[in-house]
């Protein structure tokens, strides 16, 4: 409908009424432009704000997931059913002594939490949140999605080596290790995606998933793709640096990896990072193989709704995803590095490879 | 390539060493090339205190030997006290020593797994693990007042008659238990990770296990037939059905198998101390011109001397305790005090074959072979 959410703001702006006034207004001044700055600060503040609400509901959920799981309760007294225990957590961190150690490199270790912190909000750019709601439709899009992943490992190391610990040390090169040998399968098997779509753009990808097979299998690359899906969620699982791949912090090991000497709120940077990266990692599954926003009924609902009800789709099929990765790290150990490493290489590897020629040859056979 | 080597220090801070065990690790990368044990962070002279103390005054000191499982620890040194100054056991006393032992075996063994999944990264089971323990120090307080201190086991018997509703719970208990350790056996056992992980780690022969004193599960992990409930029987253990838990292999994974064989072991031997608990009241020996304790249920350890004087001699009396053979050498000069209080803990003997295991292995390999080993740091430093 609307190439992405300025367009759509635009429109809103427009059916109010007020978009021509206001930009007569901005005309006569001779600073439209600062008209247009405005509506893009407008969404860039919509979407942080929702991505840090959405971290802070993720780390209680998690919270209760996990205290579901093993038979507790979880946060139960800040606010209802401990809602605001978040909150709490953040007035906390932020009540908290800075420390930087005496040996650290002061610079590198002040610039770690950021380096990662930035990307992983930077990540949620070209991901449609549903019909209209994409910030910039980029025509590169998963290709930039998966170059913006792969900072958070230099940034990690760079934790890991200014720190002056050898956990953190440790942590870092194991987390680094990690990233490098998981992001490989992860960019074939979605690359096996792109062969279909024929487009790098998300929007594209998530058009070409709309629609049915026989009227009631939606047509998402997980029926095509299964092996592809099954390495992607591996993968991401282990870019998310989850058990059973948590090898990064690996905390009855390493302490706590690459942030053991990070306190205060240069440490809930890191916690922020790690929790809409879990966000940002489950909806790229969801946008590749889930039909992200899309589902058979849509075309049902009248245009207006579209935005709203696909937005709300796409937010339960991530929620789905979150919850796996939440539901497996409470039941299954941690794996040792080297058996990752091994698995990562000789086993995820080489099937993405398979998965990517099968579908390779299946394509170019269908065009004859 | 030429690689430095890398020195740390893990603990005695530290999340999995379960306690402040210190290990100086000489690492090369990520493998292990020598790994030393520190001991002593906790060390408190327990001895020491043990030549300064009366008889009875010293068994609370041993509640705090291995405070997991505490109960063994009291009979212990309370068998060497009976052993060495003749004094005989009401055969009820006897079933509730056996029956509180036995369920500090399953407690032992819960935290013991429980701790080992956490450290390997599922920290599920250890909070299942405490919801059984749970029930089970419920049954503790019922019995004697403590959860895990519990000074209950007194020369002569027991201190207290079991309560009214005890059994009843306790019946609860085990009939839950049945169910739970087939859910953790789903949890853990079914998950291909966790055989990855335990599987050919920290492997050790039979002939090493026995020469560096191994005992408990940790040797029967090794493929040894030894369990001294078996085969130097003390106290109603022989008049009980059980088998003696093996496996061959060596490894972690054994180790921990033969610790879940063993929870649904003592299982049994709870449900055959339930059904042949004798009925009369007497818990306590009526030897040293006490009256034996009848009716209702109250301080028993006025029937008892505080202060007793055992004949000079000397004892060693060992028993099978959850982690291993725990034995007391116990000296008396004819004071009332003894003479020297040596304590053979298992958990020391069990930790010092450690580098052995680990060498060439890496550092999760050294939290999985130390998580199988059940160590308790106020067992082995003392």
């Amino acid at each position: 409908m609307f190439a992405n959410t300025y367009e759509l703001i635009v429109f809103i702006l427009n059916f109010i009424g007020i978009y021509n006034p206001i930009n007569d207004f901005f005309k006569m001044l001779g600073i439209e432009y600062v008209l247009r700055i405005i509506i893009v600060l407008v969404e860039i503040a919509v979407l942080f704000v929702f991505i840090l609400l959405t971290v802070m509901f993720l780390t209680w959920m998690e919270r209760k997931v996990v205290a579901m799981v093993q038979a507790r309760y979880g946060p139960m007294v800040t606010g209802p059913r401990g809602l605001l225990q978040p909150v709490m957590d953040g007035v906390k961190l932020i009540g908290k002594e800075d420390i930087i150690p005496a040996k650290a490199d002061r610079w590198i270790f002040t610039l770690a939490p950021f380096l990662i912190f930035i990307p992983a909000l930077l990540v949620f750019i070209p991901l449609p949140f549903g019909e209209s709601l994409i910030i910039s439709d980029l025509n590169v899009g998963l290709l930039y999605i998966i170059a913006i992943s792969a900072i958070s490992p230099i940034a990690i190391l760079m934790a890991g080596w200014a720190s002056n610990n050898k956990y953190s040390l440790m942590g870092a090169v194991r987390a680094v290790a990690q990233d490098i040998s998981y992001t490989i399968p992860l960019a074939l098997s979605a690359i096996a995606v792109v062969l279909y779509t024929g487009s790098l753009s998300t929007v594209d990808i998530v058009t070409a998933q709309s629609g049915t097979w026989f009227g009631f299998i939606p047509k998402w690359f997980i029926f095509l793709q299964p092996l592809g899906f099954i390495l992607f969620l591996i993968a991401s699982i282990a870019e998310m640096g989850r058990i059973p791949f948590d090898f990064q912090e690996s905390e009855s090991e390493l302490v706590a990896g690459f942030f053991t000497e990070y306190s205060g709120m240069k440490f809930a940077m890191f916690f922020l990072a790690e929790y809409a990266h879990l966000f940002s990692v489950s909806a790229i599954v969801v946008t590749l193989f889930l039909g992200g926003w899309s589902v058979p009924f849509l075309s049902f609902i009248p245009a207006a709704l579209v935005p709203l009800v696909s937005l709300g789709v796409f937010l339960v099929k991530t929620y789905a995803i979150i919850f796996f990765a939440m539901w497996l790290r409470d039941t299954v150990p941690r794996m040792r590095i080297d058996q990752l490493l091994k698995i990562g290489w000789k086993i995820m590897i080489p099937l993405a490879l398979i998965n990517l020629l099968v579908t390779a040859f299946i394509l170019t056979a269908g065009r004859f | 390539m030429e690689s430095d080597e890398l020195l740390i220090n893990m603990g005695p801070v530290h999340p999995s060493t379960h306690g402040v065990l210190r290990f100086k690790l000489r690492m090369d990368g990520e493998s292990i090339r020598e790994c030393t044990p520190v001991l002593g962070h906790l060390h408190r002279g327990t001895e020491k205190i043990g030549e300064m103390k009366t008889y009875l005054q010293f068994i609370p000191y041993t509640d705090r030997l291995d405070y997991i499982s505490a109960f063994p620890n009291n009979y212990a040194f309370v068998k060497a006290v009976e052993e060495l100054a003749g004094i005989e056991v009401p055969l009820r006393a006897e079933y509730i020593r056996v029956l509180t032992m036995e369920l500090n075996r399953i407690v032992n063994h819960l935290v013991s797994i429980g701790s080992l999944l956490m450290d390997l990264g599922a920290a599920t089971m250890i909070m299942w693990g405490f919801r059984e323990r749970e029930n089970a120090l419920q049954l503790f307080e019922m019995l004697c007042g403590a959860r895990m201190t519990f000074n209950y086991i007194k020369p002569g018997g027991v201190r207290e008659d079991i309560p009214d509703g005890f059994m009843p719970k306790l019946n609860e208990f085990l009939k839950d238990m049945e169910k739970r350790i087939d859910d953790y056996e789903q949890l853990i056992n079914g998950n291909e990770i966790f055989h990855m992980r335990m599987k050919n780690i920290g492997v050790i022969s039979a002939k090493d296990a026995v020469n560096y004193g191994w005992t408990g599960p940790t040797l029967r992990g090794s493929g040894v037939d030894y369990d001294l409930r078996k085969y130097e029987p003390y106290s109603i253990y022989p008049d009980l059905d059980f088998k003696v838990c093996v496996r061959n292999e060596g490894d972690s994974f054994a180790r921990f198998i033969v610790r879940m064989d063993e929870m649904r072991e003592s299982l049994h031997i709870l449900r055959q101390v339930v059904d042949n608990m004798p009925a009369s009241k007497e818990i306590s020996s009526a030897k040293y011109g006490i009256a034996p304790m009848t009716g209702t249920p109250t301080a028993v350890s006025s029937y008892f001397p505080r202060i007793f004087t055992p004949p000079p001699g000397e004892v060693y009396s060992r028993i099978e305790a959850p982690k291993g053979e725990l034995g007391f050498y116990v000296v008396s000069d004819g004071t009332t005090k003894p003479y020297r209080v040596k304590i053979r803990s298992p958990s020391f003997c069990n930790l010092t074959a450690i580098p052995s295991l680990v060498t060439g292995l890496k550092i999760p390999d050294l939290i999985a072979a130390f998580g199988t080993i059940d160590v308790v740091l106020g067992d082995v430093d003392r």
